[in-house]
């Protein structure tokens, strides 16, 4: 059965939604850092591979009340993983180094069993072999190795950069444990024109994430089921914050929630 | 040598007919037609790819793990058919035993198939032993099914050695001997593994807390789908094989097990739907009063449209509880056509379980900004799901023609 695993580090990205305008440069800088494929039919977008996707939210109501907002969805990287629970070869686990859940595409056998677990839809399948047409193939990121068909895949929080700042640490005589903050930031987090995006270690009191991640206007996606997500969501608006997860017409915003 | 006879009429079992040689070839290429149809979508799976099929990232299981529990479900009736006979000695069971173990096997075997083509990584299958995740059903799911499918074998396997010019050779009836005296153990094994990952597999979708239509609190590790999954696979295994023993009736024309035979596993499996239907009510009140409204869903939350619409809810227990109460009545399950049509109800409804768990678990978004996606399967999964039918039926055709799988058969048809 799935349980809480509490590390030292626990690297974790806080997104502020009322700063999101949707554009969609995060989608764009994930998939050219982490080698995904160009699809042959990006019209079919339940085979469209996005370790990180933007929702668009509606408040529901009509013209002059409605409101939309956008919401990027990354892996949420659990703190009580569904997905690393049901795997039946361990190809998936939450690393030790942060917290940041693991996919091992060679160890992966296909069953999908991860990707039905996961209420994030945070997980894909690599339906065909990846092809990069023309030149593409020249221009991967050589620290990231591309998958082979009929594994799954997700977001790893750009978990090479993470290797590649601990190594920069150890280089110039710091501890690689205790990153400052800033030394290790995801693709799409470095890509977010209105610093939308802010990426740290939520256990850090130096890193701007930990203060964030305790403001009011914080929340995480489907808390209730009790997932413990390590990414949050900031936004002033009520409406959006009550989307973040489900309640009852009776319910306020912001109850119940659940470590697991 | 007899010319009135079919030309392979010295295989045939000690006082049996069969039809001629021609007839069944004839049949048996129509079933070949569906073989290679399946084949041919198979070998595009394994070549091409996965995207072949009609899944996506939304529906990482379709119309295969739908097929494949309902086929394990109904095979029960090998275990649990060999459990009763070997185990508590009930001794009229005899005479349909084997078919069971042959459904079984048919069915377990046509199962590792589909698994095969629906793994992305077939090649890779044996990591579930090596990397094991004791924390995951789908590890235990892999073990028991391996290994009852090789119990299946050993069952399977002194069946054939009963064929009268295989039973000539002294080592071969000395060896169908021993299989015969040691199969109690077979059936011990077999049915303490095919408890387990019955079980498992409806554990599989219990544990899932992220998938409120899925997720059932239980006992200790086990979540109640693994009982429930247990439960009806014994009440549903056995209703499966009387239906086979009579669709092969109907087929070759000839009486192959009693009645009273068919009524007995009737009653068994009958009295296993009463227990099944019980908790199975009781877990869907629970699951609709409890445990959506304490993730903040109510029961309305989980249907959408005509397609995942509540009918099937509604559907999937009435199939259960009509039957119930109609084989409760003697005079009622004494009617032949009342008697198959309520097991044929009762088996629909294992499968329709088996798909809502399977698609409308996966179809019902959990994000409150997500929206209802449907799944349909493409005629490649169909095609390997006839894939196996046809390897199945055409096992089971030649194991009919060339073994006693029915003791009562000769005495049934005496002229």
């Amino acid at each position: 059965m799935a349980e809480f695993k509490e590390f030292k580090i626990k690297w974790g990205m806080v997104i502020d939604i009322d700063k999101c305008t949707g554009c969609g440069a995060c989608m764009v800088a994930c998939q050219a850092e982490n080698n995904l494929p160009p699809a042959e039919d990006a019209s079919n977008k339940l085979r469209s591979m996005n370790w990180l996707t933007v929702y668009r939210l509606t408040n529901h109501k009509p013209f002059p009340d409605h409101e939309v907002a956008y919401l990027p969805r990354p892996c949420m990287q659990c703190g009580k993983p569904s997905c690393v629970s049901v795997c039946p070869v361990i190809a998936t686990d939450k690393r030790e180094e942060g917290g940041i859940v693991s996919q091992i595409p060679p160890r992966c056998i296909g069953c999908r069993y991860c990707m039905a677990s996961c209420p994030y839809h945070a997980r894909y399948f690599n339906w065909y072999d990846p092809k990069w047409p023309g030149d593409l193939a020249q221009v991967l990121t050589p620290d990231v190795s591309a998958r082979m068909r009929g594994v799954v895949e997700k977001c790893s929080f750009c978990h090479h950069r993470f290797m590649k700042a601990q190594e920069a640490a150890v280089a110039n005589g710091r501890d690689p444990m205790d990153l400052r903050d800033g030394d290790y930031i995801t693709a799409c987090t470095e890509a977010c024109p209105n610093g939308a995006i802010t990426f740290g270690d939520l256990n850090n009191p130096k890193h701007k994430v930990h203060e964030l991640s305790k403001s009011p206007y914080a929340f995480r996606l489907l808390e209730r089921l009790g997932t413990d997500p390590q990414v949050y969501y900031l936004s002033k608006r009520e409406w959006v914050r009550r989307e973040g997860d489900n309640y009852l017409e009776n319910e306020k915003t912001g109850e119940n929630k659940r470590q697991g | 040598m007899d010319y009135s006879k079919p030309f392979d009429a010295g295989l045939f079992p000690e006082g049996c007919e069969r039809c001629s040689l021609t007839k069944f070839l004839a049949w048996m290429s129509f079933l070949g037609v569906i073989f290679l149809w399946g084949l041919y979508a198979a070998i595009r799976v394994l070549g091409f790819g996965l995207g072949e099929t009609g899944m996506d990232d939304y529906f990482g299981f379709g119309l295969w793990i739908t097929f494949d529990l309902a086929v394990i479900a109904l095979g029960a009736g090998a275990f649990f058919t060999g459990a009763l006979r070997y185990i508590l000695n009930i001794d009229e069971l005899k005479n349909i035993v084997n078919l069971a173990a042959v459904i079984g096997f048919l069915c377990y075997t046509g199962a590792m198939l589909i698994l095969v083509l629906d793994i992305g990584q077939p090649i890779r299958c044996w990591f579930g032993y090596w990397y094991p995740n004791v924390h995951s059903m789908l590890t235990e799911v892999i073990f028991c099914i391996t290994c009852y499918c090789v119990v299946l074998i050993l069952e399977y396997v002194p069946l054939v050695l009963e064929n009268r010019k295989l039973m000539q050779i002294r080592f071969v009836r000395i060896l169908a001997h021993n299989f015969h005296v040691y199969m109690p153990i077979f059936a011990g094994i077999g049915a303490f593994l095919s408890t387990f990952h019955q079980g498992s597999l409806g554990g599989m979708y219990g544990v899932l807390f992220g998938r409120p239509y899925l997720f059932r609190e239980g006992f200790f590790i086990w979540p109640w789908t693994f009982f429930l999954f247990v439960l009806s696979a014994v009440a549903s295994g056995p209703m499966f094989t009387v239906l086979v023993c009579t669709a092969m009736e109907k087929l070759s024309g000839r009486k192959l097990v009693s009645w009273d035979v068919k009524q007995l596993m009737g009653r068994i499996a009958g009295t296993m739907l009463i227990v099944y239907t019980f908790f199975k009510c009781l877990d869907s009140w629970y699951w609709a009063a409890d445990t959506l409204l304490a993730q903040g869903l109510t029961f309305d939350d989980m249907f959408y449209g005509y397609i995942y619409g509540k009918w099937l809810f509604w559907a999937e227990h009435l199939l259960l509880i009509v039957p119930m109460f109609v084989l409760m009545v003697k005079k009622l399950r004494e009617n032949p056509m009342i008697f198959y049509s309520m097991m044929i109800l009762v088996c629909a409804s294992i499968t329709l379980n088996r798909y809502l768990l399977t698609v409308q678990g996966l179809a019902m978004p959990v994000m409150p900004f997500d929206v209802w996606h449907t799944y349909a399967p493409n005629w490649v999964e169909w095609a390997c799901c006839a894939l196996v039918f046809a390897y199945a039926t055409m096992v089971l055709s030649v194991t009919y023609r060339y073994t006693p799988i029915f003791p009562q058969e000769a005495e049934l048809n005496k002229k």
